[in-house]
């Protein structure tokens, strides 16, 4: 296992569920409580030092349990080393901390699995869609929106 | 007198020489969004030049050009704005469709694109291509040209009800 | 009298976009102004989302090649690769060297041509209107290169997964030679006018500087996160399709202001001919697909006499390219910065999930920001200077 992982593991131990590295990329799966901290963690610790996000997005397993995935990507422009950091939160309690605190870059990005995904992100300053127009109902993204359904077409935003 | 008045005159009927003077200088709005605006900047420049048809003079204000031609998807977020630029422009307009988004709402078929932008407002010509190349856009100019010599130079009440879905604005879902 | 300082003023709110000549693409902004000076703005984007990512899992991996052609559309070559190499990625297949070349040469003609648009369409705002003209005339003979190599001047769909669609044609070489020559020769132009121009430089140096880590901060990459300092460039960092064996640099700037951001480019254009001509020279006659049969068709011959062959060839056309289950991410350096694409898949026919992450999103996000407190007209040069294209921003 690589070195960004013994990192994680050592330091949190039972948060980090599971890891690895298939295709080259580094992967942990996180327990959702210790997300926040991890986080923080990843991006403050001197052998880490994570402080670009790349992505945020969500993944709908429709027949896993629980049933979405929420994935980070980030990167460290210093030591030139990636990771992937997940967390899973079922469909009853959709929601995960925000991260708007420890990058910038999240605020729309959350916005983004919010308005495609319907995952809700606590502490988030301005959770609204960001896509989509205002009063789409659903969440196209999940598996279980067709894809040719159609809604009616909206009055115009004056001002959000 | 008789050599004054000898070449001087021209007789035509009133709708020809309205038609004429209106045809042979479209001030386009271009309504760019997607991928086709690109193909439109490249009918618009030098090698393809649609100054030769007088429609050069590109204006982005719907109050100022009498042509809207809508170039890219329009999806549902986008139709209400598109339809109040419509409204916007004074009679009398034409809109061209260009590509095949416009048109029929291209591969996207799916929750966000409209299928096609006569679902919202009126289409004089439509153009095909994903994108269409810049002769094909010429070509629409130019079909447009000759519908314009055929009108009256009053055109009938466009009205905007009776549109292709019964009206996709009219609140029916 | 009353000081102008007692007057009771009420901000006025003015919605520019989405339909405006100089918000590229469908973007909205609503301003909150005092005068002529925007107190908060508001970004709105989302005018032209066409749910790529639903359509990536409704179709096969191959048929969303043609769908990633109008994420970036400016630049439609690098997208393909880009999605390419991400399944490539997952599969684990090797390119033949050639189709490696090709894929470098193809990348970085598309970053000339993002380049040249994003510098002729947005000085235009700032009522350089010569620019365009230049850069427009040079763009038409690249489009009638990349329509001899793949048969269409925008949606290219050139690339597959595992090489190319078509190899070059036995000119292309000595074509892109003179296309260097004449961009070089429209590039010195531009530059004359703009470079020193006191106009310019009054109207963009100074203009939404930003700080090298509110730019990490705020996930910004490419040329506007060189423009503010940082040196991080995905082809030098994490180097995909040999890119570690050419010989080329990274333009940095200084403060991270709209000049800079508008010199990064022509820079990288210089940079980008670079490695076209070292491209070229490496360039040596060899297949340009794999010949993987999970990802390639066998040849006909082998199709005709043999069984396998043949059930291959049907297995591939019928149902496609079947990666195993897993995650991967993929980034490339397109020409905003980096873009990547996360696919999930099931080990089925049809991804799981693709998530495209463009390098626009955290550029327009951060927008309001860089703003807040200019006027008006500086809002149109910064626009333009972090070159959205809506196609990318809003997938």
């Amino acid at each position: 296992m690589g070195k960004i992982i013994d990192c994680f593991k050592n330091q949190f131990g039972e948060g980090v569920l599971s890891a690895h590295e298939n295709f080259g990329d580094e992967t942990l799966v996180v327990q959702k409580e210790i997300l926040l901290e991890l986080l923080q963690f990843a991006k403050e610790n001197e052998n880490l030092k994570f402080d670009l996000l790349m992505d945020i997005c969500g993944v709908d397993y429709l027949e896993q349990s629980p049933r979405f995935e929420v994935v980070y990507h980030l990167y460290s422009v210093s030591k030139k080393h990636r990771i992937r950091i997940k967390t899973k939160v079922s469909a009853e309690d959709c929601k995960v901390p925000s991260c708007v605190s420890l990058w910038k870059a999240a605020d729309w990005f959350e916005r983004e699995a919010y308005d495609m995904m319907g995952i809700h992100f606590e502490g988030h300053p301005n959770l609204k869609r960001v896509l989509l127009f205002e009063g789409f109902e659903g969440h196209p993204l999940r598996k279980d929106y067709p894809i040719n359904k159609r809604q009616k077409i909206p009055e115009p935003l004056e001002r959000p | 007198m008789a050599s004054v008045t000898q070449n001087n005159f021209l007789t035509t009927k009133l709708n020809e020489l309205v038609a004429w003077g209106r045809k042979y200088s479209l001030w386009p709005m271009p309504y760019g969004t997607a991928c086709c605006a690109i193909e439109f900047m490249g009918a618009v420049d030098a090698v393809f030049d649609i100054s030769r048809f007088g429609a050069e003079l590109v204006r982005f204000s719907p109050r100022q050009s009498d042509l809207l031609l809508v170039l890219g998807t329009i999806n549902y977020k986008q139709a209400p704005v598109l339809k109040r630029i419509y409204e916007q422009m004074c009679e009398p307009k034409w809109v061209v469709a260009v590509g095949a988004c416009a048109t029929c709402g291209g591969f996207y078929d799916n929750y966000s694109v409209l299928q096609g932008i006569d679902e919202v407002i009126p289409v004089d010509v439509y153009v095909p291509g994903c994108p269409p190349r810049p002769e094909s856009i010429l070509l629409a100019i130019v079909k447009l040209q000759e519908k314009i010599s055929a009108e009256a130079i009053r055109p009938a009440k466009q009205s905007l009800t009776g549109l292709k879905s019964g009206g996709a604005l009219r609140g029916s879902p | 009298m009353q000081a102008t300082s007692d007057l009771k003023t009420k901000p006025m709110y003015l919605n520019i976009g989405p339909n405006h000549p100089a918000m590229h693409g469908t973007l909205r902004v609503l301003a909150e102004i005092d005068g002529e000076t925007i107190v908060r703005g508001v970004a709105e984007m989302g005018y032209l989302h066409r749910g790529f990512e639903k359509h990536c899992e409704v179709g096969t991996y191959t048929q969303v090649i043609p769908y990633t052609d109008r994420l970036n559309y400016i630049s439609p070559l690098m997208n393909n690769v880009g999605y390419c190499m991400a399944v490539e990625k997952l599969i684990g297949c090797e390119l033949p060297e050639r189709a490696q070349i090709i894929r470098v040469i193809i990348c970085e003609l598309s970053r000339v041509t993002d380049h040249l648009v994003c510098i002729g369409t947005n000085v235009v705002d700032l009522g350089a209107l010569t620019n365009f003209w230049y850069y427009f005339n040079v763009r038409e003979k690249i489009y009638d290169f990349i329509e001899k190599i793949c048969g269409a001047r925008l949606t290219t769909n050139y690339v597959r997964i595992g090489g190319l669609m078509r190899d070059f044609h036995p000119e292309a070489a000595a074509e892109l030679k003179n296309i260097i020559k004449e961009v070089g020769k429209a590039t010195k132009q531009v530059r004359g006018l703009l470079e020193k121009n006191k106009i310019f430089i009054d109207r963009t140096a100074g203009v939404a500087a930003i700080s090298a880590e509110e730019a990490i901060n705020s996930g910004f990459t490419g040329p506007c996160l060189r423009a503010a300092g940082v040196d991080y460039d995905v082809r030098k960092d994490q180097p995909y399709l040999g890119y570690e064996t050419y010989d080329f640099d990274i333009p940095i700037g200084e403060s991270g202001d709209t000049y800079d951001r508008f010199l990064v480019r022509f820079e990288e254009m210089n940079q980008s001919f670079r490695l076209i001509e070292q491209a070229l020279e490496r360039l040596k006659p060899g297949p340009i697909m794999t010949n993987d049969r999970r990802v390639a068709l066998p040849p006909k011959s082998e199709v005709y006499t043999n069984i396998e062959a043949l059930m291959n060839h049907f297995k591939l056309i019928y149902e496609g390219v079947k990666p195993p289950p897993g995650e991967v991410y993929s980034a490339t350096e397109a020409a905003n910065g980096e873009l990547g694409f996360y696919i999930v898949s099931d080990g089925g026919t049809h991804p799981y999930r693709v998530k495209c992450r463009p390098p626009c999103f955290p550029l327009y996000a951060a927008y309001p920001k860089m703003v807040q407190g200019r006027m008006i007209a500086d809002a149109v040069a910064v626009l333009g200077s972090i070159n959205i294209i809506a196609g990318e921003l809003d997938r």
